[in-house]
């Protein structure tokens, strides 16, 4: 294992998101500082409680959810995307790393990253509205795993991705519909019921109802379901990268 | 010789590699190069040159074929083989925005070195750059981020260090510095491989020279061998009197008439025993052909290998 290697990829892009503190940190802890005021105080306070929880407090897993999942893939496509598009990937390529170091390094940092913007998050919402966390380990967990799984996801669209345009085409398009109608500001029980079984075709329900239930022990579905599917999409996205590296797809001529 | 030979650094066998697009680069490629030498990789744009390099290094696959590293296969074994390898690319591929310093730090991590900032300093003073160390890469010249590129591909201390046309945009001050520390680094035991368009460069500094043409390895030759076996002389003589044609009775030597008959000029091999000078001075007295100066000159590199790229087969015979 070459430690001193995934070391310094780690380290490089760590530095490379504290020389853009700002942008990385500042825009979307902004951003939910936002969603606070306008949904959970202006709105939310003309808005009944959901499952005996109020309205501004319900919604903070699913924004912190939203943002753990655009910033992790964000992060990881654009940390690999960015040596294949100036070129300095020859170093990586020519250096007596493996891809898994390559990928420890790249996904750990990115996975980092979005944890510590999910824990800013949290902790700007408690100004806004009060919360307690029902269970802080499962509600680490989450975190954790989510965020590695979706770096994972960035990191193969980063090796995909030929343009700058690709590269934010699938968070746009298709990450953050699928956050906003997973649950993220209303239960899927307050829908007709022909859309709360179409709604269960959505992933991110199982993620955003996983992770309230470790806050508030309210679910959209069962818990165990969430956990399942939590590690579910971390192994597809494990078996692709495996197949990935596997096959030299897009790293090397 | 084998893959075993201590006195192989680098052992090449049968490399061919095909690009995507079905372009043939590489046709099988046999190359060794020893331990501790200089070796110079000459050949036209789009020879094939940073192709192989690029294999060697890991950067590019080959389509078949066998690389032996300092004992290590360089696919089998690739973290030995890499471990102890330096590139520095043709192209000035850097981080703009990391400091100097950050980026040499990340490359010696990278190849799987413990930290040593002393040696990191010392390759930075070598390559003047340690007033630089904490600038952004973005704000250096050309000739500067060519430095940081050698930095960086010394910073793991590496066995092998391959120069990918260095001296490509950069002024005569950091090409005589960088060969100066190539002769360091090779007085240190470092076997160097380097791509040079400036072929005066490469008979200044390399042991061996490599020919590489339409991504064939035509020739590879001692460099004084190769200038001695297909190195011409030339004997010019500035004639006293003008003639309009050289004289029946010197059929016998190949000569020519330049300058509008003012010259007379003499070409002969080498590697012949008798250049036949002595006896053609004789006979040219004997024809009463005066001359006021006489000048000697010998082929360069440079001429040898226009010859071998235009015309390999005739050269070479
Ligand atoms: N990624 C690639 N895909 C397809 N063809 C390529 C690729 N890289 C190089 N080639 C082709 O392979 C041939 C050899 O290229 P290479 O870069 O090895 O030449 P070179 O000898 O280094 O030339 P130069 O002196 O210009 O640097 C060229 O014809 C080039 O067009
Ligand atoms: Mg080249």
């Amino acid at each position: 294992m070459n430690i001193y290697g995934i070391r310094a990829i780690y380290h490089f892009e760590m530095a490379r998101t504290f020389r853009t503190l700002w942008e990385s940190i500042a825009a979307p802890v902004l951003t939910t500082s936002l969603y606070f005021i306008v949904f959970g105080k202006a709105i939310g306070s003309r808005m009944g409680d959901i499952d005996s929880v109020s309205y501004g407090a319900f919604i903070i897993p699913g924004l912190v959810m939203l943002n753990l999942l655009n910033e992790s893939i964000s992060n990881a496509s654009f940390g690999i995307y960015m040596p294949r598009w100036a070129g300095t990937i020859y170093e990586l390529l020519s250096a007596p790393v493996s891809w898994v170091e390559v990928l420890i390094g790249y996904v750990g940092a990115a996975a980092t990253k979005s944890v510590i913007l999910g824990l800013l998050i949290l902790g700007t919402a408690r100004i806004f509205v009060p919360y307690e966390i029902a269970h802080p380990l499962w509600m680490i967990s989450f975190l954790l795993l989510t965020a590695v799984t979706f770096s994972l996801f960035g990191f193969i669209i980063g090796l995909w991705a030929d343009n700058f345009q690709k590269l934010q085409v699938v968070p746009m398009l298709i990450v953050t519909p699928l956050t906003f109608l997973g649950g993220a500001f209303y239960s899927i029980n307050m829908l007709p019921p022909l859309w709360q079984k179409i709604t269960l075709f959505n992933p991110v329900v199982y993620l955003i109802s996983g992770f309230r239930w470790s806050f508030y022990g309210i679910a959209d579905v069962h818990i165990a379901m969430s956990i399942g599917m939590t590690f579910g999409f971390l192994i597809i996205c494990l078996t692709f990268v495996w197949w990935v590296f596997k096959t030299g797809y897009k790293i090397r001529n | 010789m084998t893959a075993d030979n201590p006195a192989l650094i680098i052992y090449v066998r049968g490399v061919n590699k095909t690009y995507a697009g079905g372009f043939q680069a590489l046709k099988n490629i046999n190359l060794d190069i020893k331990r501790g030498e200089i070796f110079a990789l000459l050949g036209p744009n789009g020879a094939g040159k940073t192709t192989l390099i690029s294999i060697i290094c890991g950067i590019v696959n080959a389509t078949s074929g066998t690389i032996v590293a300092d004992g290590h296969d360089t696919v089998r074994d690739y973290r030995a083989a890499r471990a102890t390898i330096g590139l520095v690319p043709q192209e000035l591929h850097t981080d703009s925005f990391e400091s100097v310093w950050a980026t040499i730090k990340f490359s010696r991590g990278l190849f799987g070195k413990a930290p040593n900032a002393a040696y990191l300093e010392k390759v930075l003073r070598n390559l003047s750059l340690w007033d630089k160390r904490d600038v952004k890469i973005m704000a250096l010249s050309g000739g500067m981020k060519r430095r940081v590129l050698i930095a960086k591909a010394l910073a793991h201390e590496p066995t092998i260090l391959f120069l990918d046309e260095p001296s490509a945009g950069v002024d005569v001050e950091l090409r005589h510095d960088m060969w100066r520390m190539v002769r360091e680094l090779r007085a240190q035991g470092t076997t160097i491989i380097l791509t040079t368009h400036y072929i005066e460069e490469a008979e200044d500094m390399a042991d061996r020279i490599g020919v590489i043409t339409k991504g064939e390895l035509i020739v590879v030759e001692d460099k004084n061998v190769l200038m001695r076996k297909l190195g011409k002389k030339q004997l010019t003589l500035t004639l006293r009197q003008p003639m309009t044609s050289i004289p029946a009775g010197l059929s016998a030597w190949s000569l020519e008439l330049t300058d509008d008959g003012h010259a007379l000029v003499y070409s002969f091999d080498t590697q012949e025993d008798e250049t036949g000078i002595a006896e053609l001075l004789h006979t040219l007295s004997d024809h009463s052909i005066e001359f006021k100066d006489l000048r000697s000159s010998e082929s360069s590199l440079e001429d040898i290998f226009v010859s071998l790229v235009h015309q390999p087969k005739e050269a070479l015979e």
